[in-house]
C-alpha cells in the first residue's frame, strides 16, 4: 500500500494558489482608472522597502494612487477573502455539513448588525477597533445561536441549518433596516453600499484593524486541522479518539466569529466565497483540513482580489457592488450543491 | 489561544491476565430509566469477553459507559486500575479503542485516511513513528486493502464496517471495545473479525465484543456475559453461561445447545418448527 497517496498534490495546490495570488495582487494594483504597468507596481513596492530596483510609476500621482488607494484596497481584499475562505472551511468542518457558510447561515448578517450599529451611532470606544470589535461580539453571539439551535443529537441537519439561517438572516436584515431608518442620509449611503458588499472604503487603518483578527483566526484554525478531520467521524468517535470535542467546538466558534468579523467589518456582507472555495479545494485535493484550511484561505483571497478587480474595472467610472457579483456567481453554485446533496443523501436526511 | 496542555501519560504495556477494565455496581440511566442496572464486570488482558443478550438488554449502553461516552448514575469504572475520570480524553484514547455500531462520515475521506485517523492519539509521542506500519497492518488484518484508496462514503456497508474495524485496530489500544462488529458482514468476514479479536487477545489486549450471534460467542469468546433487562444474568466460560434453559428463559424463545458432531464444541441453535 502507498503510505500517503498523492501527498504532493496539496502542496502543489497551495504553492500554485500562493503564486497566483501574488501575480493577481500585482495585476489588481496595476489596473484601474489610471493603468500603471506591473513592473512599475513592483518597482514602487521595492523602492518603499528600501531596494532601489525597477522603474517607479510614471503616471502623474501614480505612486500616491498606488499607496493611498489601490494597495489598501487590494490588501483588504486579500484579508477579507482569506477570512471568508478559511471561515467557510472551519464552519463546514465543525458543523459537519458542507453547506455551512457565514453568509448563508446568517453569521455575516449578525456581525453586520454589530458593525452597522457602531457606524450609525458613531461609537468609537475602542478607537480604530470599534467596528471590528462590535462585529466580533455580534458574530460570536450569532454563531453560538445558530450552532445551538440547528443541532440535535450531535448532528446538524441540512434543513434545520438552512432554516435557522433564514430566521437569523431575517432578524438581522430587520435590525439593519431599523438602523438605516434611524440614520442620517450620509450614513445611509455608507451602510447601503457596505450592505451590498464593497471594498470601496478600504484604508490602511481599516486593513490594520482587521488583519490581526484574520491572522489569529487562520493560525488557530490551522492548529485545529487534524482534530477537524477526526470530527468528520462524528462527535462520539472523535471523543473516543481523544479529541476534546467541547473544547474544539468552542475554539472553532470563536475562530469563525473572529474571521467573519474581520471579513464583514469594512467590506460588508460578501456571501458564498466561504461556500464555493472550500468546495472547489475538496474536489481538487480531498477533504483533509490540513490542506483544506490554508488552500481555502489562499483561494478566498485570490477570488476576492480578482472579483474586486472585475467589480471596479468592468464598467468605466462605475463600481459594481462586490457582494452582488459574488452572489451572482455563488448563488447558482449553491443551488447545484443543494441538488447534489439532496440526491446523494436520498432526501433531506 | 494555545493553552498549556498536560503531556499525555503513555500507557504501560499490557500485562497478561491483569484487569484491563472493571465496572463495579454500575448503573446507567437513559431518560430516567436504569438501562444498565447494578452490573459488576471485569475484562482481563489476553481475553475476549462477549457481551450477549436480547434487544434492549443494555449491551450497547453498557459498552458506551465502559468507553466513557455515558456517565454512570451509580458505580465506578476503572481503566488499568485507575478511575476512568482520571484520564484526559487523549489518555483514554491511548488505552482503549471503540468500534461504534453505526459508521458516519461528513466528508468523503478515503478509507485509508479514515484508518489513519486511528493514529491521531499517538501524534507527538514516540510511537508516532509506527503510524504507517500500524495503518498498513490494520488494513490487511481487516481485509480492507483493496479499497483503501476509495472514498469511505462510496463503500458498501460491509466494506465500511471493515474500514471502521481497521481504524480501531490502527489505534493499537490495549482494551478494544467492539459494538456489533459483525452486523453488516458476510460469513467469511464474520469469522475474520473474530479471528482478529482472538489475535488481539493473544497479543495481550482485552477485547469486549457485543454480538448477537450466540454461536460466534460460544466459539470465540473466553467468557460470555449475558445481559437481561439491564442486569447481568450470568458471566463465565461460554459452556457454563450458554445453557439451553438459561437462554430459552432470557431470550423468551426455545433455544437448544448441542455438541458439534465432529468437534464436540457447543452449538447454539434456535429450535425451529419440527
Amino acid at each position: 500500500m502507498k503510505a500517503k497517496p498523492a501527498a504532493w498534490k496539496p502542496a502543489l495546490l497551495i504553492a500554485g494558489l500562493a503564486v497566483a495570488l501574488v501575480v493577481m495582487v500585482v495585476v489588481a494594483a496595476a489596473l484601474g482608472q489610471v493603468n500603471i504597468p506591473p513592473d512599475q507596481v513592483v518597482g514602487s513596492i521595492l523602492h518603499r522597502i528600501g531596494l532601489d530596483v525597477g522603474p517607479l510609476p510614471e503616471a502623474a500621482q501614480g505612486d500616491n494612487a498606488l499607496w493611498l488607494v489601490r494597495f489598501p484596497r487590494v490588501a483588504l481584499a486579500v484579508v477579507t477573502g482569506a477570512s471568508l475562505g478559511c471561515a467557510g472551511s472551519v464552519m463546514q468542518g465543525v458543523f459537519g455539513n458542507p453547506l455551512a457558510e457565514p453568509g448563508v447561515i446568517g453569521v455575516s448578517s449578525g456581525a453586520a448588525v454589530g458593525a452597522a450599529g457602531v457606524i450609525v451611532f458613531g461609537f468609537t470606544f475602542l478607537g480604530n477597533w470599534t467596528v471590528v470589535g462590535a462585529a466580533f461580539v455580534f458574530g460570536l453571539l450569532t454563531t453560538l445561536l445558530v450552532y445551538v439551535v440547528s443541532r440535535s443529537g450531535g448532528r446538524t441537519e441540512v434543513v434545520t441549518l438552512l432554516l435557522t439561517g433564514i430566521a437569523v438572516n431575517a432578524v438581522a436584515t430587520a435590525a439593519l433596516g431599523l438602523l438605516m431608518f434611524a440614520s442620517s442620509n450620509d450614513a445611509l449611503r455608507a451602510i447601503t453600499s457596505w450592505q451590498l458588499g464593497s471594498l470601496a472604503s478600504a484604508t490602511w487603518p481599516a486593513v490594520g484593524a482587521v488583519t490581526p483578527c484574520a491572522v489569529v483566526g487562520v493560525a488557530v484554525a490551522l492548529t485545529c486541522a487534524r482534530r477537524l478531520d477526526v470530527l468528520a467521524l462524528g462527535e462520539r468517535p472523535a471523543r473516543q479518539l481523544g479529541v476534546d470535542v467541547e473544547r474544539l467546538r468552542l475554539l472553532c466558534v470563536v475562530v469563525i466569529a473572529l474571521l467573519t468579523s474581520a471579513a464583514v467589518a469594512f467590506s460588508g456582507i460578501i456571501s458564498f466565497v466561504g461556500l464555493v472555495v472550500p468546495h472547489l479545494v475538496r474536489m481538487a485535493v480531498g477533504p483533509g483540513h490540513r490542506a483544506l484550511i490554508p488552500a481555502s484561505a489562499l483561494g478566498g483571497a485570490l477570488i476576492l482580489v480578482t472579483g474586486d478587480l472585475v467589480a471596479r474595472t468592468s464598467i468605466a467610472y462605475q463600481e459594481l457592488p462586490l457582494g452582488v457579483l459574488t452572489s451572482l456567481v455563488g448563488g447558482p453554485f449553491f443551488f447545484w450543491l443543494l441538488r447534489r446533496a439532496r440526491s446523494r443523501a436520498g432526501g433531506w436526511g | 489561544m494555545i493553552a498549556l496542555r498536560r503531556r499525555p501519560r503513555l500507557p504501560a504495556p499490557p500485562e497478561h491476565g491483569a484487569v484491563a477494565l472493571a465496572a463495579a455496581a454500575l448503573t446507567v440511566e437513559r431518560a430516567g430509566r436504569a438501562v444498565v442496572d447494578d452490573v459488576t464486570l471485569d475484562v482481563r488482558h489476553g481475553e475476549v469477553l462477549a457481551l450477549v443478550g436480547p434487544n434492549g438488554a443494555g449491551k450497547s449502553t453498557l459498552l458506551a459507559a465502559l468507553c466513557g461516552d455515558l456517565r454512570p448514575a451509580a458505580g465506578t469504572i476503572r481503566v488499568a486500575s485507575e478511575p476512568l475520570d482520571a484520564f484526559t480524553p487523549r489518555e483514554l484514547a491511548l488505552r482503549r479503542s471503540m468500534l461504534p455500531q453505526k459508521h458516519t462520515l461528513s466528508f468523503p475521506f478515503t478509507a485509508g485516511d479514515v484508518v489513519r485517523m486511528g493514529r491521531v492519539p499517538w501524534a507527538g509521542t514516540p510511537l508516532e513513528d509506527d503510524d504507517d506500519h500500524a495503518v498498513a497492518t490494520a488494513l490487511r488484518d481487516a481485509d480492507a486493502v483493496p479499497f483503501a484508496d476509495r472514498p469511505f462514503t462510496a463503500l458498501s456497508g460491509g466494506e465500511q464496517a471493515r474500514v471502521a474495524l481497521a481504524r480501531v485496530l490502527a489505534q493499537r489500544a490495549a482494551t478494544v471495545l467492539l459494538d456489533e462488529p459483525t452486523a453488516a458482514l458476510d460469513i467469511r468476514h464474520q469469522e475474520l473479525v473474530f479471528g482478529v479479536a482472538r489475535r488481539e487477545a493473544a497479543r495481550g489486549h482485552a477485547v469486549v465484543v457485543v454480538v448477537h450471534d450466540l454461536d460466534l460467542a460460544a466459539a470465540y469468546a473466553d467468557r460470555v456475559a449475558l445481559l437481561a433487562e439491564g442486569r447481568l444474568a450470568a458471566c463465565g466460560p461460554s459452556a457454563d453461561v450458554l445453557t439451553a434453559d438459561r437462554l430459552t428463559e432470557v431470550y423468551r424463545h426455545d433455544i437448544e445447545v448441542l455438541p458439534h458432531p465432529r468437534t464436540g464444541r457447543p452449538l447454539v441453535l434456535p429450535r425451529r418448527g419440527e
